[in-house]
């Protein structure tokens, strides 16, 4: 109960960060050469100036800044995200259309890179100096140190391209009209290369931090107590050490969760993915204010979402977390 | 010099440094191998490497020497990372040694700040700057540095917390030293190790940072930046598939040059801890 009353003040004190946020996005994209409807002028093949004066008047864009700033903040607290220009649909409704893919692609990538990091983390650690870990220690260097794109355009060559086993890109096949579990499995098959792109970076992180904090459980006493009680290595690292050295894993997924939306732009843009972050490339291209600032405020909540989860299982992993307020 | 030594002891940190070193020679000699503008018409394009003795790492799809691109490229990467790092540094220092150092309500407003900043997606923040600014090489920089500071903050301001209340800062006060000598004279060179190794990871991320906004044609284009080099291979990606590749082992090479150096100064500096160095 306590850990819950603890993560919502923690949620409660991000509201004016949050404020904070939206209030200076907003003022930078003030200084933005050209607004909405310069874009849409330019799409229509140009028009004369009462048209544009009409579409301002129409986006609220004739107002003054602050005039304009505490609309959009009011309207953001009745989760109205305003009209997409280019779109032409709510904006509430196209980033709905983009989540499931980035929540997706992400999701699998985060669950990826923390299994793959919790195993290799524990490899090393336990082979600490001998070539298992300097194996592991040297491939998270090398993919900590590869960008991302790159990783995804080789793997389109490798595995697309040459060996013909997976899609180049794409969230389905279009036109397949495929239901059910079929496409389940489709769309699982298209996610395999871009959420393997995306987990290799962070995979790095997580095996590092995993290996140091395996490191530094292992020389507890509690440790050296189930050594003396007779206990196997395995069933030492299992039941007593692996709990104790995830805290700081549990940490970095909080502390990753916006770099990993800030990934998946890249990542969708190289596989053609129809995701959140992609919609934030072209709304950039295309300078839909609207847009861009939605996808802000809702990668915002996101990350201040995950961060409360993190909050909570912490206080799971560690009792002594809830039981000390 | 103990700390020199005990740098070149660690085999990790000295591929780490002759990489670095590789890549700076890459970068100074690029004037001098290819006078010619690297983005100039160099041949036929599409030549694959090792084809054609002139142009031993061949052509893009318009006709553009790669070779060339790689060399000029290692200086906008050294340069984009260097200068990124030293605005994020500075921007971070300020602001962590002053929440460090007065606490009460400046600590609060600054770290509102600086939490604003981590809980949104840098790279999302680096898109709207972009798209703000323009993506001219001198805004693409900037922008860079501004993405990347509050890390940085946070590491001043824990190392200034634990520093502000020591005898020797006491005996600054009882002297009659203003805050600002206190802060700058006193404090930060004791504060500074931690973060000097911490750039290192800055500096990673930006050429990282650069790299990816090239690639998707935010960055200067009127540039050699291997990151466009990458973006202009993948419409040929299906049949030559090197004009991607080989950029992409020069950012690789890169980044793992500054990673182990990092890595090997925070060894070199902790010996008793070795790599902890925060990611």
């Amino acid at each position: 109960m306590t850990i819950l009353l603890l993560a919502l003040r923690r949620l409660a004190a991000s509201v004016p960060t949050l404020l904070l946020i939206l209030a200076g996005l907003f003022l930078l994209l003030q200084l933005a050469p050209g607004d909405t409807v310069d874009a849409l002028m330019a799409q229509m093949g140009g028009g004369d100036p009462a048209t544009a004066d009409e579409l301002r008047r129409f986006y609220g864009l004739d107002l003054s800044a602050t005039a304009q700033l505490g609309r959009y903040l009011w309207r953001l607290v009745r989760f109205d995200l305003g009209v997409s220009a280019i779109y032409g649909k709510p904006v509430a409704t196209v980033i709905a259309e983009r989540l499931p893919v980035t929540l997706l692609l992400a999701g699998s990538a985060l669950v990826l890179s923390f299994a793959g990091g919790t195993l290799l983390g524990i490899v090393a650690a336990r082979r600490l100096d001998r070539w298992p870990d300097t194996l592991i220690s040297t491939l998270g260097l090398a993919f900590y140190a590869t960008p991302s794109f790159w990783f995804g355009l080789m793997g389109i060559v490798l595995f697309s391209i040459r060996l013909g086993w997976l899609p180049a890109g794409g969230y389905e096949e279009v036109g397949g009209g495929l239901t059910g579990l079929a496409r389940a499995l489709d769309i699982a098959r298209h996610l395999v290369l871009p959420s393997l792109t995306l987990a290799l970076v962070f995979l790095a992180t997580y095996l590092r931090i995993m290996r140091a904090s395996m490191l530094e459980v292992m020389s507890l006493d509690f440790v050296r107590t189930a050594r003396a009680k007779g206990m196997g290595e395995t069933g030492i690292v299992v039941r007593h050490a692996l709990r104790n050295a995830l805290l700081p894993m549990v940490t970095l997924v909080g502390l990753q969760a916006g770099t990993m939306l800030g990934g998946s732009v890249v990542v969708e843009s190289v596989f053609a993915l129809p995701g959140l972050g992609r919609l934030a490339y072209e709304s950039v291209v295309q300078r839909d204010l609207n847009t861009l600032l939605g996808i802000v405020f809702v990668s915002a909540l996101l990350v201040i979402a995950v961060n409360f989860a993190v909050d909570l299982v912490y206080g799971r992993l560690d009792p002594r977390i809830a039981a000390g307020r | 010099m103990v700390l020199v030594r005990r740098y070149l002891r660690n085999p990790a940190a000295l591929l780490g440094a002759v990489l670095l070193v590789l890549v700076l020679a890459v970068a100074l000699s690029a004037p001098l191998l290819f006078p010619k503008d690297p983005l100039s018409l160099a041949g036929r394009p599409l030549q694959w490497p090792f084809a054609n003795p002139r142009l031993w790492l061949g052509t893009d799809s318009s006709g553009r020497d790669i070779a060339a691109q790689i060399f000029y490229g290692a200086r906008v990467s050294l340069l984009i990372g260097l200068v990124a790092t030293a605005i994020a540094i500075a921007i971070g220092i300020a602001v962590g040694a002053v929440a460090g150092f007065y606490g009460g309500l400046a600590d609060e407003v600054l770290m509102r700040v600086t939490e604003a900043f981590q809980t949104l997606p840098n790279f999302l923040l680096l898109l709207v700057l972009v798209a703000v600014f323009g993506s001219q090489i001198t805004t693409v920089t900037v922008a860079i540095g501004l993405v990347s500071w509050p890390a940085v903050a946070r590491l001043t301001r824990a190392e200034f917390l634990t520093l502000r209340n020591r005898e020797f800062v006491q005996a600054c006060r009882v002297l009659g030293m203003g805050d600002a000598r206190i802060i700058l004279r006193e404090i930060l060179p004791n504060a500074l190790p931690p973060v000097i190794v911490y750039a290192s990871v800055v500096m990673a991320v930006a050429i990282l940072l650069e790299s990816a906004l090239a690639f998707l044609n935010l960055s200067d284009p009127n540039i050699a930046s291997w990151g466009n080099l990458i973006g202009a291979g993948r419409g040929v990606l299906r049949t030559q598939w090197y004009v991607s590749a080989i950029p992409g082992v020069a950012i690789l090479l890169t980044v793992l040059g500054v990673s182990l150096v990092g890595q090997g100064l925070n060894d070199a500096l902790n010996p008793r801890l070795r790599r902890t160095l925060p990611s």
